[in-house]
């Protein structure tokens, strides 16, 4: 047999280690590579291709913090083909992976010292919760964090458990949640992720990360503008459809910048220059 | 046909003024004589750069079925062979009539570009359409060809002159002098044994590559989301993965179209390999004669198709079997 | 330079079949495209090919990895690399730059091992343009298709073909087949060379607006109004695409198979409507927004990315299939203001 040369588009075998049910579609998957190590090193904000063969393969952020250095874990909606088959998965299935891709977001240094504002919605806490955890482990290097989250339903809030009972418990550390509509059994918030916002009138000491629904991201990065941020301090990340995750299948582009390689990570200015076409 | 044009533009532009309609589907002028693309006129934008010359042979009645749902009114300019497409999508509420005007325009067949090209004409730079003949004039030189060994595939078995629908009708039309008998290339298929026949098909579908134009020029092509396009439908593809899938491809659209099929030869017209796609039909509508008695789809609005209409004379599913299995 | 007399061409592809795979422009059913040489095969130099020659390098559709599942384990084997040299020949000047383009795609930033290969073991043995058509304009770009570069550069001219090797690579591979060649000088060579000058400088689709377009263009064009009769006209189907020698956006794809999955990479259009759509929608949902993507990207995106090189280069094949006559030379015309 002659060398074997692993091309960037083929992928390895991974393996499914745990499977936790967060809500009536959302699942987050504990992966290991089949030696039982965690495939590669990743940034947080970054993301890999997933696959089940047959199937398909799509690219999904990493959800597990940098600093877990047992596996990888990927919070996953059921939306499509893909994810409806990955929610089939039980543990000790295998699938493939390959990765780590994307710009991350900048942890080391425009992050470095600041107080951070996360805000997320519905699935969208799943790339910020890689920035949250990596944030906790390396808790000296940041000021105030807070964390605003809201979800459709109490049902539909992802991770409630760990930002109610290991983040809200560290120091300097507030854990906002809201519930768009009231429920009998709710004691917290409700209201909108924008409105709840304008209501917690954060100062714009802080660099802020959105990630959420499009329409959500709209409403919040506006809701910043009006609380004095400028949007050199606001970062989100974008999602389009992707192939190859490597800048080179041509689909993710928004203008020249690739969103699987420019991104997924991007500063709201940055934003701007871009045609909107996203 | 330059008088044609000059009429077909002062009534457009008559139509478009008095409020007629809001818009123009028509052709307008390329970058040499022949490279004319089809295009919405508006109100606003007038008709600069209209055209109408021997080489308008696209079909235009596939651009209404988009439009179904636009408050605008549309005049359509469209050739004999093509009111047959409009009669069926009519037929299948494809296009909304009521916002359509259709003028009909005398027809005396149009001239195939790559014909010209395959008689070894290059460089050219103006064609002149004078009845019988045409003259090229190319970088290279000049050239007469004869104009009927040039026209398009579609015109060489031609209609008829008549428009099967129309609100009005500007110039008069002619039927072009048949050099093909329609079903002769269906013939020849049916002489051949099974192996050659598929040698025949294997030959020219290998030379397919998948960019789906047949589809989207056809006229009977109206899926909302192509089987072929519909990630759930597990046999979307846009490879040439294997030959076998090629012809699955074109076998399902043919099987999709038959009945409905007008017959307006736009797929091989716009085939960029020159696949003959129309002999597939045509098998069916042949078929279709000679199983149910002549029938031509387009030939009127609102006609049922024999395939989705039951009579109790409808031949047996044996009997086809039969014939197909001797 | 050498040369060869036209009527002994078929003994130096048989030579080269003898030792490689040859891939040539082959007549099939009236339609020309490159094909693999088999002896008898109808080669016809003359014409243009319908689809350009980037499938030797970046073949339509190719197998990146098998899966097998035994268990519940996975077993990935990778496609296979080309490992062995062959020739692709008759290329014209202007798919020649084509690969050049590829290559900065393929080969800059994450290496697409599968084009490297082919890249590596193939040997571009190209052929001056001595009827270009109408439909060309790759002067615009900078291309002279009377010297169309390459590993070895040939010409037809006085009934012989001529060969000068352009690289190493190119040098290597006329040695091996040295005995079938006669010495000659370039006279024949400079006056086709000449010749086709004086052609190209009557081409009617040779002043493009080129300074309109550009990696900085993004703001000045991306909102134009006229996008949206261009983009009527178009059926969106996917021919200009795929006939074109630097599109190169692709679609992976699974295929289940007997034994297993196989997961393949085929050539995709931006043109298609599944394009950009995922499970939640898509980010291109108009006609006119997937039109724009594709000149866009021509003119402005790969400008952007790639120092300022455009990713056309004017082989007119768009200008020749479409089959409504809509091309990037009317879009150049009517965004550049020069119709």
């Amino acid at each position: 047999m002659s060398e074997i040369i692993k091309d960037e588009l083929v992928p390895h075998v991974a393996k499914v280690i745990s499977v936790r049910t967060d809500t009536n579609d959302v699942k987050t998957f504990g992966v290991v590579g089949i030696d039982g190590g965690i495939m590669f090193d990743h940034r947080p904000g970054q993301c890999a291709m997933v696959s089940i063969p047959g199937v398909g393969e799509a690219m999904f952020s990493i959800t597990s913090s940098p600093t877990n250095n047992q596996f990888k874990e990927f919070s996953i909606k059921r939306c499509g083909i893909l994810t409806e088959a990955i929610h089939q998965l039980e543990v000790g299935d295998e699938i493939t992976v390959r990765g780590p891709y994307g710009k991350p977001f900048p942890v080391d240094d425009a992050f470095a010292k600041k107080n951070l504002l996360f805000i997320a919605g519905g699935i969208g806490i799943a790339p910020l919760r890689s920035v949250i955890n990596y944030v906790r482990a390396n808790r000296d290097n940041y000021g105030h964090v807070d964390v605003l989250y809201g979800a459709r339903s109490s049902g539909d809030l992802v991770d409630y458990e760990e930002m109610t009972k290991e983040w809200a418990n560290d120091k300097d550390f507030n854990v906002y949640v809201t519930i768009d509509r009231p429920e009998d059994s709710w004691g917290g918030h409700v209201g909108f992720v924008p409105a709840y916002l304008k209501e917690l009138a954060f100062d714009n000491n802080r660099t802020a990360v959105i990630c959420g629904p499009p329409i959500m991201i709209k409403f919040v990065l506006q809701g910043l503008i009006e609380m004095g941020f400028d949007k050199t301090q606001v970062y989100t990340t974008l999602e389009l459809k992707m192939k190859c995750g490597i800048g080179k299948c041509g689909r993710c582009n928004i203008g020249s910048k690739f969103v699987c390689k420019d991104g997924p990570v991007f500063r709201c200015d940055e934003i701007d220059e871009l045609p909107n076409e996203y | 046909m330059q008088g044609l044009e000059l009429k077909l533009k002062e009534r457009l532009q008559k139509l478009l003024d008095d409020g007629t309609v809001d818009c123009v589907i028509g052709w307008t002028k390329g970058e040499f004589i022949y490279d004319v693309t089809p295009a919405i006129f508006t109100k606003e934008s007038g008709l600069d750069g209209f055209v109408y010359n021997s080489f308008c042979g696209a079909n235009l009645s596939k651009y209404l079925v988009s439009q179904i749902t636009s408050d605008k009114k549309f005049a359509v300019i469209l050739k004999p062979c093509d009111t047959y497409s409009m009669n069926q999508l009519i037929t299948e509420h494809r296009v909304n009539r009521e916002n359509i005007y259709i003028i009909g325009v005398g027809c005396s067949g149009h001239i195939d570009i790559d014909k010209v090209k395959a008689q070894g004409v290059s460089g050219i730079t103006n064609v002149i359409d004078n009845d019988n003949n045409i003259i090229i004039n190319s970088i290279y030189g000049d050239s007469k060809i004869e104009k009927a060994s040039v026209l398009l595939s579609k015109c060489q078995s031609c209609k008829g002159s008549e428009l099967k629908i129309s609100d009005e009708i500007i110039g008069e039309g002619i039927k072009t002098p048949t050099c093909d008998e329609r079903f002769d290339g269906v013939k020849k298929l049916e002489a051949m044994t099974a192996e050659e026949r598929f040698a025949f098909w294997k030959s020219e579908l290998s030379k397919c590559i998948r960019c789906n134009a047949c589809r989207n020029i056809c006229p009977a092509c109206t899926c909302r989301t192509c089987v072929f396009d519909n990630a759930r439908s597990n046999v979307a593809a846009k490879a040439n993965a294997t030959e076998f899938e090629e012809k699955m491809f074109h076998i399902i659209r043919a099987f999709h179209v038959a009945g409905r099929c007008t017959d307006c030869g736009e797929c091989s017209r716009v085939c960029p390999q020159s696949i003959p796609l129309h002999l597939l039909n045509r098998k069916f509508i042949k078929d279709i004669n000679e199983f149910y008695g002549d029938y031509q789809a387009g030939e009127e609005s609102n006609q049922r198709n024999p395939l989705v209409n039951f009579t109790e004379s409808d031949i047996e599913a044996t009997v086809i079997s039969d014939k197909e299995g001797k | 330079m050498k040369k060869l007399a036209l009527s002994n061409l078929n003994s130096l592809y048989n030579a080269i079949n003898d030792k490689m795979k040859l891939y040539l422009p082959i007549e099939n059913n009236g339609a020309v495209n490159f094909g693999e040489y088999s002896d008898g095969a109808n080669v016809n130099l003359n014409k243009m090919t319908i689809k350009s020659a980037k499938d030797a390098f970046f073949p339509q559709c190719e197998d990146l990895s098998n899966f097998k599942k035994e268990g519940k384990h996975i077993i990935v084997e990778q496609g296979e690399l080309v490992s062995e040299n062959f020739v692709i020949f008759g290329v014209r000047a202007c798919d020649v730059r084509a690969f050049h383009i590829l290559d900065t795609v393929f080969l800059e930033g994450y290496l697409d091992t599968f084009y490297e290969a082919r890249r590596k073991h193939g040997i571009v043995i190209s052929l001056s343009c001595n009827k270009p058509e109408e439909s060309c304009f790759c002067s615009n770009f900078g291309i002279d298709p009377a010297e169309p570069k390459g590993d070895v550069e040939s010409y037809i001219t006085d009934g012989y073909m001529y060969f000068n090797p352009v690289t190493q690579k190119g040098a290597e591979f006329m040695a091996q087949f040295d005995s079938l060649f006669e010495n000659s000088d370039d006279k024949a060579v400079k006056e086709l060379q000449v010749k086709i000058g004086d052609i190209v400088g009557k081409l009617p689709l040779s002043n493009l607006p080129l300074n309109e377009f550009g990696g900085d263009k993004l703001d000045a064009l991306f909102n134009r109004p006229e996008w949206q009769g261009l983009s009527e006209s178009c059926i969106g189907c996917g021919t200009c695409t795929y006939v074109c020698p630097t599109c190169q956006c692709y679609d992976v794809k699974d295929y289940k198979t007997n034994t297993g999955v196989k997961r393949f990479r085929c050539w995709d259009s931006c043109m298609r409507k599944d394009f950009t759509m995922m499970a939640h929608g898509t980010n291109r949902p108009s006609h006119l927004q997937r039109f724009r993507q594709r000149f866009m990207h021509k003119l402005v995106y790969h400008p952007a990315n790639h120092n300022g090189e455009f990713s056309c280069v004017g082989c007119g094949r768009c200008v020749a299939k479409c089959p409504v006559s809509m091309n990037i030379v009317k879009v150049m015309k009517t965004l550049g203001g020069n119709k």
